[in-house]
């Protein structure tokens, strides 16, 4: 065959590296079908139910060849995952218990298998068995190559040629069914495609590790987006990142362990700066949030220091807000709001500017809305909706705010004309510690 | 060293993989319930970083420092899984699938760098049951029996002094939650218990055979009892169970003897799958032909009344009868129980309906009958639409239903096309 040929003209290290990154990459895509599906530790459960199948076929046959063995585990591996099926459908076990039966049973029937093969009176060469249980990259053929390229090549065109209807399923079945798509055969496509991958993988990093193989380059990619090509595309790349550079820095480990480990790498990294799941990014947007809320609330108070004094803007006392609400860090935010020109600083007073002044009155605005709100439609008593007005007017956007100005202008509650901004539905208290006993 | 106690060496494999499958079985049982089936899995691959630790920090393989590094490895999986899957949006299987691959390989790599020659990876999976026998021994017993004992006792404890917190977080944890038991502290303790028993049984067992104990006999009590406290049993009962029919199975075929504990387990599942009094197949299958046979005779003896009643003189012949009541070996069956239960009996070629087989009949044509009127009169559906409804309820409707239907028509004489409700 040409590929056989093409492939024996390399070397081993190349061999290793190119089957590990081929395997890496089709593992990542289809593994990403599985994590999205919820059924992440369904290659783990394959993983250790293709092992009777593949002692099966060795006492059969006789010999280590890799077709021979791949067949056995794939039809144990098919097996497991219909018993499974079957369980979840005709008793009461559920899907947890069933997955895990399953993968303990068929095992420990593998395990019994090997003692009977290990036996002397039995033949054939058993040396590379072991590789199935722990994977072993650098016994890479040129046989194992084909078979990966083979196995690429159709997982690839399968996943390229039903995107759709494999999207379809994965994000919502229920809609699949009610549309006439043939859900179970689409379904049971998937799983077989991730039972040959799993299959294929095993000799080359074992039984646990493969499991990782399908779940943690999805689950990486997963953090840096939101749609499903990318999500293919990145964590294809992914795994064939982690495969070829766990290969090329674990040298004198275990080749699987430093594969998964290199994954695992990826996913701590991902875990940290991926764009919106990121640890990073979290802290970042929950930073900045609290800062505006801050300067929210200075701005709102300073309007209510200025409420009786309108339409003049007074100069108010420093101390007049310092006791008006709790503060953290007050003379920071009104650094911050001299900068935005919001306010102006004399001494040890503090006045809006009529900028400033144009945007507390929308603030204060957005809060004695929704204080209304509350009090007219979810019953709440006018001492506690100062609190919970606080927690949602950062966060109501302005189609809203509208669409409450015009509900209580209808209703005759707002005194005002839209621009200006209605009286406060309670009285206002001093220090807002106070206002909660 | 052989152990003080004079047993026999099968005596104590025997007793060690009964000790194991039985810590195991106790708290696989919460596992089960609370659908963390998985978890035991989970954890069973990713104590091995903290064993490799704890022995790289103690140099010996004694009890105490690999069961604080079980514990602690435990509760940081535990605390893994949650905080990935609650910050980072992953979800939970899939969370706990990248926490214990990861925490498993970096086990093996740890093994392999620094501790060649003590650990038998190999053995991890498989469990060295055999060598139970050559081990030291502690208190006149071998380390393994001893040290699965310790922890048998252990989860006996735990579970004896906070059975009803056990119960009630593991059914509703937010009820727990509300009554102000942390359902979380359970989660965490549950989750420990699990670490440190994979751990104790992890020598002498393996990882496979821990992994069914904890799920196996739990799912094959599950399927036999709807109680906690004889669920909690039985699922012993099957551990013990497993272990004996696995260790003489396994020296009849001399093979090995972890493996054949595990297959023994799912044996006694498959059989309880089957077999299982309330939720077996057997039983499901047997109930839905009764259920079936039922429908077939009580059909028949509607078909028959309703054509006494027409007045008409036409007569059924058996085959007839047969082929109108859906045919098949069912229908066969259901004439033959009518014709021996007396509501029927033969006329030469033809079935007639006997006194008492009338009274049968009246009484579901009654239900078939109030069962329609009530769907036109209170849920306004067309005449051409209640019967196939009332055909399929008929079977259903109590005498106590009858009466309240009864109670709740308008007329309950006449059905809605005109017809007589018997009485």
């Amino acid at each position: 065959m040409m590929g056989t040929l093409f492939f024996d003209s390399l070397n081993l290290s190349q061999k290793v590296m190119l089957g590990t990154a081929l395997l890496g990459g089709i593992s990542g895509v289809i593994g990403s079908f599985a994590v999205l599906r919820g059924r992440s530790l369904v290659g783990d459960m394959l993983a250790h139910a293709a092992l009777p199948g593949i002692c099966l076929a060795f006492l059969l046959w006789g010999t280590r060849d890799l077709w021979a063995l791949s067949l056995g585990a794939l039809t144990s591996g098919l097996l497991a995952i219909a018993t499974v099926t079957w369980l979840v459908r005709w008793t009461r076990t559920k899907e947890d218990a069933a997955i895990g039966i399953v993968l303990s049973t068929f095992f420990g029937v593998g395990v019994v298998l090997l003692s009977v093969i290990q036996k002397p009176h039995i033949g054939g060469n058993k040396a590379g068995l072991d590789s199935y249980l722990f994977g072993e990259p650098a016994n890479m053929l040129s046989d194992d190559l084909v078979l990966l390229t083979v196995v690429a090549g159709v997982i690839l065109s399968l996943v390229f040629f039903f995107f759709k209807e494999f999207q379809l399923v994965c994000f919502d079945t229920d809609f699949a069914q009610s549309q006439g798509w043939p859900t179970l055969k689409i379904d049971l496509t998937l799983m077989a495609a991730l039972t040959v991958v799993t299959i294929v993988g095993l000799p080359i990093v074992g039984v646990i590790l493969m499991a990782a193989m399908l779940i943690l380059p999805a689950a990486t990619a997963r953090l840096w987006t939101n749609r499903l090509q990318v999500l293919l595309v990145l964590a294809g790349l992914c795994g064939m990142l982690a495969a070829v550079g766990g290969t090329q820095l674990g040298r004198g480990l275990p080749a699987g362990a430093a594969i998964v480990l290199t994954a695992a790498g990826l996913f701590v990294l991902s875990l940290v700066l991926a764009p919106q799941r990121g640890v990073v990014a979290r802290l970042r947007s929950e930073w900045q949030l609290r800062g505006r809320i801050a300067r929210e609330h200075l701005l709102r108070s300073l309007y209510e220091l200025n409420e009786p004094y309108l339409p003049a803007r007074q100069q108010l006392p420093l101390q007049s807000l310092q006791d008006y609400r709790h503060w953290s860090a007050l003379p920071k935010l009104l650094d911050a709001a001299e900068a935005d020109a919001f306010v102006e600083r004399q001494d040890k007073t503090v006045r809006l500017t009529s900028l400033g002044l144009k945007r507390a009155a929308e603030l204060t605005t957005a809060h004695r809305l929704w204080e209304m709100y509350l009090m007219q439609h979810a019953g709440i008593a006018p001492d506690h909706v100062d609190r919970d007005a606080d927690d949602v007017e950062h966060l109501l956007p302005a189609a809203l705010l509208v669409e409450l100005e015009q509900q209580l202008e209808q209703e005759g509650r707002l005194p005002n004309t839209i621009t200006s901004v209605p009286d406060s539905p309670h009285q206002l208290e001093g220090p807002s510690e106070s206002s909660t006993p | 060293m052989t152990p003080t106690i004079a047993l026999s060496s099968d005596a104590w494999i025997l007793l060690t993989g009964a000790a194991t499958n039985v810590a195991c079985a106790l708290v696989g049982c919460f596992l089960v319930l609370r659908r963390m089936s998985l978890m035991g899995d989970a954890l069973a691959h990713a104590v091995l970083p903290g064993l490799v630790i704890a022995f790289l920090l103690s140099h010996s393989l004694s009890i105490v420092p690999l069961f604080v590094g079980a514990a602690a490895v435990g509760l940081l999986t535990t605390f893994l899984i949650q905080t990935l899957h609650q910050y980072a949006r992953t979800p939970t299987d899939a969370s706990m699938g990248v926490v214990f691959t990861s925490l498993f390989a970096l086990g093996v790599v740890l093994l392999k760098k620094f501790v060649v020659g003590h650990f038998d990876v190999a053995c991890v999976y498989e469990g060295s049951l055999e060598l139970v026998v050559l081990s030291e021994t502690i208190c006149g017993l071998p380390r393994p029996l001893f040290t699965t004992c310790l922890v048998l006792l252990l989860n006996l404890s735990v579970l004896l002094l906070l059975w009803k917190e056990f119960q009630l977080s593991s059914f509703d944890p937010a009820l727990a939650t509300t009554m102000g038991l942390s359902a979380t502290a359970i989660h965490y303790l549950l989750m420990t218990l699990v670490s440190v028993t994979t751990v104790a049984s992890f020598e002498a067992v393996g990882s496979i055979l821990v992994v069914a104990m904890l799920i196996v006999p739990a799912a094959t009590a599950h399927l036999l009892s709807d109680r906690l406290a004889a669920m909690v049993a039985i699922s012993a009962l099957v551990g013990v169970l497993s272990a004996v029919l696995g260790f003489y199975a396994a020296q009849y075929w001399d093979t090995n003897i972890a493996g054949m504990m595990t297959v023994a387990a799912g044996l006694l599942y498959a059989v309880a799958v089957f077999c299982s009094p309330r939720y077996g197949i057997c039983s499901t299958v047997l109930n839905n032909l009764k259920v079936s046979l039922r429908v077939v005779r009580e059909d028949l003896l509607g078909m028959l009344y309703r054509i006494e009643e027409l007045g008409s003189a036409r007569q059924m012949t058996s085959a007839e009868a047969r082929r109108a009541i859906g045919g098949g070996w069912l229908s066969r069956l259901g004439v033959a129980a009518l014709l021996r239960g007396g509501h029927l009996r033969r006329a030469g070629e033809c079935l007639q309906l006997t006194p008492r087989g009338r009274t049968e009949a009246r009484q579901l044509v009654r239900s078939h009958r109030l069962w329609e009127t009530y769907l036109v009169e209170h849920l306004g559906l067309p005449l051409d639409h209640v019967h196939e409804p009332a055909h399929r309820v008929e079977h259903f409707i109590s005498e106590q239903m009858q009466r309240e239907l009864e109670a709740e028509v308008a007329a309950p004489e006449q059905d809605p096309h005109g017809r007589q409700i018997p009485d």
